[in-house]
C-alpha cells in the first residue's frame, strides 16, 4: 500500500509539473488527464471509491475531453504561443514563489489538518456519502446545485445568438 | 405543355418535407418496421448468393466468351488466315500471320493457305461476335467458356494454342448453339459471296 | 489470488475471442438481412474468418504519416483497447460455484461503484478516439475526433440520468448487488420500460455504433478517426470497437434483463453449481442477443445527420431522463417506499 502511495504520488508530482512546463498545449492537457488519474488513485487508497469514480467521470471524462476539444479546434502552435518580456516572467516567478511560501506559512501555523474518523474505512463508500450529501448537508448541496443552474442558464445566454437589431 | 409524367411502377412515393406527426417524431414504430423487415430478410428471403466456383450462373445457350478456331470433320484447321476477322475487329483485337501450306500438310491444314500465326488480344476484345459473323470458312466461334483471370497481362494474348480446338473427336468443342436458325438462314442464302 | 489472476486472465481470452467472432457474426447477419450469405470460405461456415482477418491485419503494413504527431498517434489505439478490456472486470458473469468448502465468485471485483466504473472507463475511452483522430493531422480523422468527443459527452448524461432511476429502485450501485435484486424474477426491466429505451440508445451512441457512427462514418469522413490508421492499429481500434459492444451488451443485460438469472430455476431443485454454470450460459445467451440487436439495428436504420443525434440526445433523451426520474421517485413516495 505504502509502495502504491509512492507510486501514485511520484506521478502525480511529475505530471503536475508537466502540466505547466510542457511547451504543447496538447501535453499539458494531457499531463493534467494523468495527474487526475493518480489523484483519483489516491482517492482509491484512501478507500474512497465513490470520490474516485466521480472525480474520473467528471474531470477526466467530461471537463478534460472538453479541454482537449477546445484545444485541438484553436490548433496552437508554437508560433501563436504569448512571449512574455523577461522581466515579466521574472516578476511571475518572484509572484508566485511569495504565494507559496505564504500558503506554506499560514497551513503550518494555522491549519490543523486531522483524518475526520480514523477507524472507519467505510467513511468514502458511496453509502456515507450520500448520507452526508443528502442529511448533514443537504442545504449547501442544494444552494450549490441552485448555482451551478444559474451557471447553466448564464452560458446559455452568453451562447445565444443576440437577435438581429440593425 | 401540361405533360405529366406517369410513374413507372406503383411503389414510387411523393417526397415531402411535412412536419413529422408525433409517432413520426418518436421514431420508434418506424424503427420497429424497419427491423420487422431485416429480420424477416434474415430468416426467410431466399438467398441470391452463388457460391461460384462450386456452383456457377446459367448462361446463355449463345453466350461469347473463349473463342475456338474449327477444325473440320476430318480434324483439319478450317482457317485460312483471309484477315476478314481482323478487320472486324472493332477493337483491333486480332493478328495473324498467314503462311503456305506445304507438301504433306493436307491432313493438317484444309485450305492451302492457313494462319501460322494467330492471336486474340482477350485485354482488348469486347466479346461483340464480329468475328465470327465475317468468317467465310465458318472456322472462328465465341462459346460459353470463360476467359480466366490471371496476375500478368501477358497471357490474355492467347495464341493457337489456347484458340484451337483438340484433334480427338471426343474433345472437339460444340458450337451448334451459336447456330441459331437466324444464322443457319443467313447462311443458306449464296447469293453473298460471304456464303460461297 | 491465484484464483482471481486465473479468471481475468480466462476472461480476457473469452472477451477476445468473442470480439473477434463478433467481426463474423457481423458480416455473417449484415450479408443475411442483405438476401447474401457472406464469408463461407475459410473453414466450414467461414468459422475461421476472424482468424484470417487478423494475419491479414499483422500482415498490412504499418503505415505512421510523416506528419503525425507519433506519441499520441501510438497512444490512441492503446487506450481504446485497454479501456475496453478493463470494463469487463466488474460484471458478474455468474454466480457463485463451490467446490470442497471454497467459494469462486465469477465476478473479477465487486467494488460497490460498479456502474459507474464502467461509466469511468468508457469516458476515458473517448481519449483514445480524440486522441488517434487528433494525432494523424488529418481533416477528416480530427472531425471524427471531434464528433466522437461531443457524442460521447453527450450521450453520457442521458445514460447517466437513466441509470439514476435505475438506482433510485434498487438501492445499489454494485452490479452483483443489481444482479441479485432481480433473481427473484422481477427484472428492471418490467420496473423501468423507459429507462431500458433511454439505455439502450445511449450504449449504441457511447459504442459509436449505427445509427449513431457519426465518428467513423465512412461514407462522408472517408474513415473518420482512424482513417489514418493501417494494419493492427486499425485492428485495435475496430477490436475495441466490438469489446465495447461485447461489454455493453453485458451491462445491458445485467442492469436490466436479470443478468445471469433464469425464471423459476430455483424451484427445480437442481444442485447450486450447475445452476451457476447455467445461469452463466443464460447470462450469454442474453449477451448474444443484445450483440445481434446491435447488429440488427446497424444493417437496418441510416446513420443520424449531426444535428439530430444531439437533438435527439439533449432535447428528447435527456428530458424524457428526467422525467423518468420524476416518475419513479414519485411512484416510490406513493408506494411508501421512501419517507419525505
Amino acid at each position: 500500500m505504502q509502495y502504491l502511495f509512492y507510486f501514485f504520488a511520484a506521478i502525480s508530482i511529475i505530471s503536475a509539473l508537466m502540466v505547466v512546463s510542457a511547451r504543447s498545449p496538447i501535453n499539458s492537457v494531457i499531463a493534467l488527464i494523468v495527474c487526475f488519474l493518480s489523484i483519483a488513485g489516491h482517492y482509491i487508497l484512501l478507500n474512497a471509491q465513490f470520490l474516485a469514480v466521480v472525480h474520473i467521470i467528471v474531470y477526466t471524462g467530461a471537463i478534460m475531453v472538453l479541454f482537449l476539444f477546445v484545444i485541438m479546434l484553436l490548433n496552437l502552435n508554437q508560433r501563436t504561443e504569448p512571449q512574455k518580456k523577461l522581466m515579466t516572467r521574472i516578476a511571475a516567478v518572484v509572484a508566485g514563489g511569495a504565494f507559496l511560501l505564504t500558503l506554506l506559512g499560514a497551513t503550518r501555523q494555522g491549519l490543523q489538518i486531522a483524518a475526520v474518523n480514523p477507524e472507519d474505512a467505510s467513511v468514502g463508500l458511496v453509502g456515507h456519502v450520500g448520507m452526508a450529501l443528502f442529511k448533514d448537508y443537504l442545504l449547501p448541496f442544494e444552494v450549490s446545485s441552485v448555482l451551478f443552474l444559474s451557471a447553466m442558464v448564464g452560458a446559455m445566454m452568453l451562447g445565444k445568438k443576440e437577435k438581429a437589431t440593425a | 405543355m401540361s405533360a405529366t409524367f406517369q410513374p413507372l411502377t406503383q411503389r414510387s412515393r411523393v417526397v415531402s418535407d411535412k412536419k413529422m406527426t408525433f409517432l413520426e417524431r418518436i421514431y420508434l414504430p418506424a424503427i420497429l418496421k424497419g427491423m420487422s423487415i431485416t429480420l424477416k430478410h434474415f430468416f426467410f428471403v431466399k438467398k441470391v448468393s452463388l457460391r461460384y466456383p462450386e456452383v456457377e450462373k446459367p448462361r446463355s445457350a449463345i453466350y461469347r466468351g473463349h473463342h475456338v478456331l474449327k477444325r473440320d470433320d476430318q480434324g483439319r484447321e478450317r482457317c485460312t488466315a483471309c484477315g476478314l476477322c481482323a478487320v472486324a475487329c472493332p477493337a483491333e483485337a486480332i493478328t495473324m500471320i498467314a503462311g503456305e501450306r506445304k507438301k504433306g500438310e493436307e491432313s493438317v491444314y484444309r485450305e492451302e493457305k492457313y494462319a501460322t500465326v494467330y492471336e486474340i488480344n482477350m485485354l482488348r476484345c469486347i466479346f461483340c461476335g464480329d468475328c465470327e459473323d465475317a468468317c467465310p470458312k465458318e472456322a472462328i466461334f465465341l462459346t460459353d467458356r470463360i476467359v480466366e483471370a490471371d496476375y500478368l497481362r501477358k497471357p490474355f494474348v492467347f495464341g493457337k494454342n489456347e484458340l484451337v480446338e483438340p484433334m480427338e473427336k471426343s474433345k472437339r468443342i460444340d458450337v451448334s448453339k451459336r447456330q441459331t436458325p437466324d444464322v443457319l438462314k443467313f447462311k443458306e442464302q449464296r447469293q453473298y459471296s460471304h456464303n460461297r | 489470488m491465484l484464483y482471481t489472476f486465473i479468471f481475468l486472465s480466462v476472461l480476457l481470452l473469452i472477451t477476445l475471442g468473442v470480439a473477434a467472432y463478433e467481426t463474423y457474426a457481423e458480416r455473417k447477419v449484415a450479408a443475411f438481412m442483405q438476401d447474401r450469405i457472406g464469408p463461407d470460405r475459410a473453414g466450414p461456415f467461414g468459422l475461421f474468418q476472424p482468424l484470417a482477418d487478423g494475419v491479414k491485419m499483422f500482415m498490412k503494413e504499418d503505415f505512421v504519416p510523416s506528419t503525425a504527431n507519433k506519441k499520441l498517434y501510438f497512444m490512441g489505439p492503446a487506450i481504446a483497447m485497454t479501456t475496453a478490456l478493463l470494463t469487463g472486470v466488474v460484471i458478474p458473469w455468474g454466480g457463485t460455484l463451490h467446490f470442497g468448502g471454497e467459494a469462486y465468485s465469477l465476478q473479477g471485483a465487486d467494488p460497490g461503484i460498479g456502474i459507474l466504473y464502467i461509466f469511468a472507463m468508457v469516458s476515458i475511452g473517448v481519449y483514445g478516439i480524440m486522441l488517434g483522430g487528433w494525432a494523424s493531422n488529418n481533416k477528416y480523422a480530427l472531425y471524427g475526433a471531434i464528433r466522437a468527443a461531443s457524442q460521447m459527452v453527450s450521450y453520457e448524461l442521458a445514460m447517466g440520468m437513466s441509470i439514476v432511476a435505475l438506482v433510485m429502485t434498487t438501492g445499489t450501485l454494485s452490479l452483483s448487488g443489481i444482479v441479485n435484486g432481480q433473481l427473484d424474477g422481477t427484472w428492471n426491466v418490467f420496473v423501468q420500460p423507459l429507462g431500458v429505451l433511454l439505455f439502450i440508445t445511449c450504449a449504441f451512441a457511447e459504442c459509436n455504433r449505427a445509427p449513431f457512427d457519426l465518428p467513423e462514418c465512412e461514407t462522408e469522413l472517408v474513415g473518420g478517426y482512424h482513417t489514418e490508421f493501417s494494419s493492427m492499429k486499425l485492428g485495435f481500434y475496430l477490436f475495441a470497437e466490438y469489446v465495447n459492444m461485447f461489454i455493453s451488451s453485458a451491462v445491458i443485460s445485467s442492469l436490466y434483463f436479470g443478468g445471469y438469472d433464469i425464471p423459476f430455476v430455483d424451484q427445480t431443485g437442481m444442485a447450486s453449481n450447475l445452476v451457476v454454470i447455467l445461469g452463466t450460459l443464460a447470462f450469454f445467451a442474453k449477451v448474444c442477443f443484445f450483440i445481434f440487436l446491435f447488429m440488427w439495428i446497424r444493417w437496418t436504420l441510416p446513420r443520424f445527420r449531426y444535428d439530430q443525434l444531439m437533438n435527439l440526445g439533449w432535447k428528447k433523451l435527456i428530458p424524457l431522463a428526467i422525467l423518468n426520474i420524476l416518475i419513479t421517485g414519485g411512484y416510490m413516495v406513493f408506494n411508501g417506499q421512501v419517507k419525505l
